[in-house]
C-alpha cells in the first residue's frame, strides 16, 4: 500500500516509514502541510497518516479542506494527546480514525486495514496463491469454493507467509511481528497460530511447512 | 306613681326652708334617695313644673336608687339670672328659653357633656356638646270653633282675614303672651317677627281688638275653655293637648304657613357640684327609655326627625347664635317697644 | 477536591436593599411634605372661610346701622350671628362701641390693635375671650348723629373650636393620604428596585448559564450603566480565554512534546527488534517498547483525570443515548480487541437509554472501563458491554474473562495510583478505575467492580436515568 506521512519531525517520519516499508508498504513524507498538498497533486494514496500540529497549520484544518474538496483517500490521525474530546472532534472533521503517539504498528495496522474494509466493502482486491484465493480485507481465505474466516492473528500470519512464499521465518520473527512488543509471550505460542492457520488452509493446496529448528514457510503442492 | 309624688309634695315641699337665693323661686321638692344610702344629691333647675317632670325623677332613681334629686322650679328670665349673674350652684338647667339657654351656653357658663344618646341626637337639637333638647314642642293657636264663622284659619293671612271680617266675635277675646313678662312669650314673639312680616301685620290687627295679656300657656287654655276667649295665639301645644277637654269647642291649630317647635332644653351648669349625676340624668332624658317615658308620661313630644318630616310646615327653633340676637338688650328694647306700640293701643 | 463547593462572593450590602431604603425616605420626606402642605392650604382655607363669614356677619351688623336725631340705631340683624353657626358651633361675641363707648354686647372682648379703615373693609384679628382662643372680625362706620359724624365700632368675635375640628379633621385625611401616598411609594420602590436591578440578574443568568467551554464575550444589550461591567467582564473572559487557550496550547505542545519523541523511540525501537536475532538484545528492545508505552498511558491518564476533575465542576448536562456511546466506544476499540483476537461484543437493550449527564465524564470512564477490560484479557478472550437499565437508573456492564481480582474490592481498585495484586505484567498507571469512580460520584451514580463467576470481573456503572 501506499501512505502519504504527514509528520514534521523529521526522526519520527522516517522511523514509521522505514517501519511501514518493513512490511512491504510504501510511504511517502511530508514534513508540511503545503509539501502534502504537492504530494497529493502529484500522486494517488491509500492512506493518509496526518499529524495535527505542523508548522504551518493545523492538521484538523486541513482534514476539513481535503473532505470540503471530495477527496476520499482515508485519513488516519495521529494525536499526541489522549484527552476524550479529541476523538469526537476529530471524527467530526472528517478523520477515519485516529492513533495516539505512541502506537502499535500491529494496531495501526489493524486500523488501516478497518478503515480500507469500510471505505472499499466488498469490492476489495484479492490476492490468489495456488489454488486459493486470499481477500486481505475481509480477511476471508477461499479454498475449494468456501469462504473461511481468517481471525485478526491468523490474518497477520499467512500475510507474512503469503508475502515470500518459500522463504523460511524463524518463531521469533513471527512473533515480533504477531504480537506486541508489551505482550509477555514465549516463542513457542506462536505454534498455536501456526496450528489454527493450517486448518483453515486445509483442503487447499498451500500449506504451512515447519522447517525443524529454523521455522515455517509457506508451501504449494 | 302619682300618689307616692304628691305625698312627697307634702311632706317635703312644704317643710322645706327657703333657700336664700337672688332669685324667685316657685317651687322647691326634694326626691329622697330610694336606697336611704343617700350620695351628691342632683340638683335641678327647672322651668317645668314638678308634676309633669316627677315620672321622669322617679324613673331614673329607680335606675339611680343612691341619687336623692332637689328640683327647683323657676321662670326662665330667673333660671337664666340665677345660673348667668349669680353663679347659683345647680347640677342641671332645664328649660323652654332656647335664647336664653343659648346665651348661657355662649357666654361659658356651661359645661360640655358628650356621650352616646348625645352623639345620637339631631344636630339642630344640640349645641356644643353643651345644650341638649329633649322635648319638641310646636306652638300653636287654641281656637273656639265656635267664635269662628265657618272653617277654622289653616294660615295666619287666614286669621287675619278672619279677624278683619268678624272684628266684633273677636274684640277682647284674643289671649297671647306678653313678651315682656313672659320669656317664651318673648321668643315666640321675636321667632314669628324673624320668620314672616305677616307677624307685625297680624300683630297690628290683634292690638285693634284689644288683646288679653297672659304669662302662661295654662292660662290661655283655660280661658278658651270657658269661653272667655275665642282664641289664643302662639301656645305650646303640648300643654293645650294634655288639658283641651276632646269633646270641648276648643281646637288646636297648627298654622301651615309655618309652626315654629320650641326645643326645651337642659344644660348642665359650670357651676354644678355633681356634673357626673347631671350627666347620667341627660343620657337618661334622651335614651330610648327616657324619650319613651317622656312622651307616655309628660305628655311632652319626644325629639323626633320623623314627626318633623311628616309634618312639613313644622320648623323646629334652631340651636344657632342667632337665637343671641334678640338677647341683645338694645334688640330686645327696641322689638319690645315696635311690639307694644302695635298690640297695645291705646 | 472532587465536591469543592462554588466560590461565594464576599457581599457588602445590597444595592436593591439600598435603592429601597433611598426611595423610601425620598417617599417618607414627600409624605411628610404632602401632609405638611394639605394641612398648610387646609388651614388657610379654613381660617380665609371663617374670615369671610365673620367678616359678612360683623358687615351685616354695620349695615343696619341707623343715624339720627335720638342717637345710632341699632339692629343686629338675625341672620347675622344665624350665618355663623354655618362652619359649625361656636361661641360668639360681639361689641358695639359708638364714639368710643360700648353700647352692647360684651365690653371685655378685645379691640383690634389698629382700628380698622371706614369703608366697611373689615379688619380680622385673633385674641382670646373668656379663656378661648377667638378671631374676631372688626369693622369701622361713619353715622350722622345730631347734625355730627359718630364713629361705630362692630366687633364680631367667633372661637375657633371649629376650624380646629376641620383643620385637625383635615389633617387627619393629609395623614391617611400621606401614608397612603408612602405606602404606595414603598410598593412602587420595590417593584422600581427589582426592575431596575433585572438587567443585572439577567446578566448574571446568562453568564451563569454558559457551559465550561463558552468563552464568547458578553454581547447581549445591557442598560448603559452596566457596559463598564460587561466591558470589564468581556475583558476578563478575554484574558481568561487567552490563558486557558495558552495553557491548552500548552498541554497540547507538552504532549507532543514528549508523546513524539517517545513514537520515534518505540517505532526506533520495533525495528530493531524486527533486525536482530539476539536474544538480550530483544529483550532490551521489549522493556523499552514497554516503557514508551507506560509512559505515554500515564500521562494520557493524568490528563484524563484531570479533565474528569475540571468537567465535575463544570458539568453540561445534556441527554446523552447511552447505547449510542457503547456502541462508537465499542467501534473504536474494535482494532484493539482485535489485533489481540479477543471478541469484543455489545449487549444493548432495545428501546434507547437515555440519561441527563455530561458527555465527556461518561465517555471517559466507559474508555478506561474497556481500556482495562481489554487490557487485563487473555487473547482470545472476549470483553462484552451491556447496557440496561434496573431499578430506575441506567447501568452499564463491561465483563470479561480477564484475570479477575484476587479478592480485591472496589474501594481498593479505584484508589488513586492503586493496582491490583495480580497485573505486575500489564502497562498501567492506576488511574483508570479511579476516573471511572469520580465520574460516577460527580453524576450521582455508583461504580462497583466484582469477580465473575467462571473467572473475570464485571464493572459495573449505574447513572440516574
Amino acid at each position: 500500500m501506499r501512505f502519504l506521512l504527514v509528520e514534521d519531525n523529521p526522526d519520527l517520519a522516517r522511523s514509521v516509514a522505514d517501519r511501514l516499508a518493513l512490511d512491504g508498504h510504501g510511504v511517502d513524507i511530508a514534513g508540511t502541510l503545503s509539501e502534502a498538498e504537492d504530494h497529493l497533486a502529484a500522486a494517488t494514496y491509500d492512506l493518509i497518516l496526518l499529524d495535527i500540529m505542523l508548522p504551518d497549520g493545523d492538521g484538523r484544518d486541513f482534514l476539513a479542506a481535503h473532505r470540503r474538496a471530495k477527496r476520499d483517500t482515508p485519513v488516519i490521525v495521529m494525536t499526541a494527546r489522549s484527552a476524550v474530546s479529541d476523538r469526537v472532534a476529530l471524527l467530526d472533521t472528517g478523520a477515519d480514525d485516529y492513533v495516539t503517539k505512541p502506537f502499535d504498528f500491529n494496531e495501526l495496522e489493524a486500523r488501516v486495514r478497518a478503515v480500507l474494509r469500510r471505505r472499499m466493502g466488498t469490492s476489495s482486491p484479492s490476492v490468489s496463491f495456488a489454488d486459493l484465493t486470499f481477500d486481505p480485507l475481509s480477511a476471508t481465505v477461499r479454498v475449494a469454493g468456501a469462504d473461511r474466516e481468517l481471525r485478526n492473528r491468523e490474518l497477520r500470519l499467512f500475510e507474512i507467509l503469503l508475502a515470500a512464499p518459500g522463504r523460511i521465518y524463524s518463531k521469533g520473527q513471527l512473533c515480533d511481528r504477531l504480537f506486541s512488543a508489551t505482550e509477555a509471550v514465549t516463542d513457542n505460542a506462536i505454534e498455536v497460530y501456526v496450528g489454527r492457520l493450517r486448518k483453515k488452509l486445509d483442503g487447499s493446496a498451500a500449506r504451512i511447512e515447519t522447517v525443524r529448528g529454523v521455522g515455517y514457510r509457506l508451501v504449494t503442492d | 306613681m302619682r300618689r307616692t309624688i304628691a305625698a312627697l309634695v307634702i311632706a317635703f315641699c312644704v317643710a322645706l326652708p327657703r333657700l336664700a337665693l337672688g332669685f324667685d323661686v316657685e317651687e322647691e321638692q326634694v326626691f329622697p334617695a330610694p336606697s336611704g344610702a343617700p350620695t351628691a344629691p342632683l340638683r335641678i333647675l327647672s322651668t317645668t313644673d314638678t308634676e309633669i317632670f316627677a315620672p321622669l325623677l322617679d324613673a331614673f332613681q329607680a335606675d339611680n336608687p343612691d341619687v336623692p334629686i332637689h328640683y327647683t322650679v323657676a321662670s326662665t328670665q330667673e333660671v337664666y339670672k340665677a345660673l348667668h349673674d349669680e353663679g347659683a350652684a345647680f347640677d342641671l338647667a332645664v328649660s323652654s328659653a332656647m335664647d336664653l339657654q343659648m346665651k348661657l351656653a355662649n357666654d361659658g357658663f356651661a359645661l360640655s357633656h358628650r356621650s352616646a344618646p348625645t352623639q345620637a341626637l339631631p344636630g339642630w337639637a344640640r349645641w356644643r356638646d353643651q345644650l341638649f333638647a329633649f322635648a319638641q314642642e310646636p306652638v300653636v293657636m287654641i281656637a273656639s270653633a265656635r267664635a269662628f264663622d265657618g272653617p277654622l284659619p289653616r294660615t295666619r293671612s287666614d286669621l287675619i282675614r278672619a279677624l278683619r271680617d268678624r272684628p266684633e266675635a273677636f274684640d277682647g277675646r284674643i289671649g297671647t303672651y306678653d313678651p315682656n313678662r313672659s320669656g317664651a312669650g318673648y321668643l315666640f314673639a321675636t321667632q314669628d317677627a324673624r320668620q314672616s312680616d305677616t307677624y307685625w301685620r297680624l300683630s297690628e290687627v290683634m292690638g285693634g281688638l284689644s288683646p288679653r295679656l297672659y304669662d302662661t300657656t295654662g292660662a290661655m287654655i283655660a280661658d278658651v275653655q270657658s269661653g272667655k276667649l275665642a282664641l289664643a295665639y302662639n301656645v305650646l301645644g303640648s300643654y293645650a293637648e294634655a288639658q283641651l277637654d276632646p269633646d270641648g269647642d276648643a281646637r288646636i291649630v297648627a298654622f301651615e304657613d309655618f309652626t315654629h317647635v320650641l326645643l326645651r332644653t337642659a344644660l348642665i351648669p359650670r357651676t354644678a357640684p355633681n356634673p357626673d349625676a347631671a350627666g347620667a340624668f341627660v343620657d337618661f332624658l334622651l335614651s330610648g327609655d327616657g324619650q319613651r317615658l317622656i312622651a307616655s308620661e309628660t305628655g311632652l313630644p319626644p325629639i323626633s326627625e320623623a314627626a318633623l318630616a311628616a309634618d312639613p310646615y313644622l320648623r323646629p327653633i334652631r340651636l344657632d347664635p342667632g337665637l343671641l340676637v334678640f338677647v341683645d338688650p338694645l334688640k330686645r328694647q327696641r322689638f319690645l317697644n315696635e311690639w307694644t306700640a302695635a298690640v297695645v293701643q291705646p | 477536591m472532587v465536591n469543592r463547593p462554588h466560590l461565594r462572593p464576599a457581599t457588602g450590602g445590597s444595592i436593591r436593599r439600598q435603592l429601597v431604603v433611598q426611595l423610601l425616605i425620598v417617599a417618607a420626606v414627600l409624605s411628610g411634605l404632602l401632609y405638611l402642605s394639605v394641612r398648610g392650604v387646609a388651614d388657610t382655607a379654613v381660617e380665609t372661610t371663617q374670615d369671610s363669614i365673620l367678616g359678612a356677619a360683623t358687615i351685616a351688623i354695620a349695615e343696619e346701622l341707623r343715624g339720627g336725631e335720638d342717637g345710632v340705631s341699632i339692629d343686629i340683624p338675625y341672620t347675622a350671628f344665624s350665618m355663623l353657626g354655618s362652619i359649625g358651633e361656636d361661641r360668639v361675641f360681639y361689641r358695639i362701641l359708638v364714639g368710643g363707648e360700648t353700647v352692647t354686647g360684651y365690653p371685655d372682648l378685645a379691640l383690634p390693635e389698629s382700628p380698622p379703615g371706614s369703608g366697611l373693609d373689615p379688619r380680622f384679628f385673633t385674641t382670646s375671650y373668656d379663656g378661648s382662643e377667638v378671631r374676631a372680625a372688626a369693622v369701622v362706620r361713619s353715622v350722622l348723629v345730631e347734625g355730627r359724624n359718630t364713629e361705630v365700632m362692630v366687633i364680631v368675635a367667633q372661637t375657633r373650636g371649629a376650624k380646629d375640628a376641620i383643620v385637625a379633621q383635615m389633617a387627619n385625611r393629609a395623614a391617611l393620604l400621606g401614608l397612603g401616598f408612602f405606602a404606595l411609594a414603598a410598593v412602587l420602590s420595590v417593584i422600581t428596585a427589582r426592575s431596575v436591578l433585572n438587567p443585572v440578574q439577567r446578566l448574571a443568568e446568562a453568564v451563569g448559564r454558559r457551559g465550561p467551554d463558552d468563552l464568547r464575550p458578553v454581547e447581549r444589550p445591557v442598560p448603559s450603566e452596566l457596559a463598564p461591567l460587561v466591558r470589564a467582564l468581556n475583558g476578563f473572559i478575554a484574558r481568561l480565554s487567552g490563558a486557558l487557550s495558552r495553557t491548552e496550547t500548552f498541554i497540547a505542545e507538552a504532549a507532543h512534546h514528549i508523546r513524539t519523541p517517545l513514537a520515534t523511540l518505540r517505532t526506533q525501537a520495533e525495528i530493531a527488534l524486527r533486525k536482530t536475532d539476539d536474544e538480550a538484545t530483544r529483550d532490551s528492545l521489549r522493556a523499552m517498547i514497554r516503557a514508551a508505552d507506560d509512559s505515554a498511558r500515564s500521562a494520557g491518564q493524568l490528563l484524563d483525570h484531570a479533565a474528569v476533575v475540571y468537567r465535575t465542576d463544570q458539568r453540561t448536562e445534556e441527554r446523552i443515548d447511552l447505547c449510542q456511546l457503547a456502541r462508537d466506544m465499542s467501534d473504536s476499540f474494535g482494532p484493539t480487541a482485535d489485533i489481540r483476537d479477543i471478541d469484543l461484543t455489545t449487549d444493548l437493550c432495545a428501546p434507547p437509554v437515555e440519561i441527563t449527564a455530561d458527555r465527556l465524564l461518561v465517555e471517559s470512564a466507559l474508555r478506561n472501563l474497556l481500556d482495562n477490560a481489554i487490557k487485563y484479557s487473555l487473547p482470545d478472550g472476549s470483553v462484552a458491554v451491556t447496557v440496561g437499565t434496573d431499578g430506575g437508573r441506567a447501568v452499564i456492564r463491561v465483563l470479561d474473562r480477564g484475570r479477575g481480582l484476587s479478592g480485591a474490592r472496589t474501594t481498593q481498585l479505584t484508589g488513586r495510583f492503586r493496582r491490583g495484586t495480580n497485573v505486575a505484567d500489564v502497562v498501567g498507571s492506576g488511574l483508570g478505575l479511579t476516573i471511572v469512580r469520580e465520574v460516577a460520584r460527580a453524576q450521582g451514580g455508583e461504580f462497583r467492580i466484582t469477580e465473575r463467576e467462571g473467572g473475570g470481573t464485571c464493572a459495573e456503572l449505574s447513572l440516574p436515568l
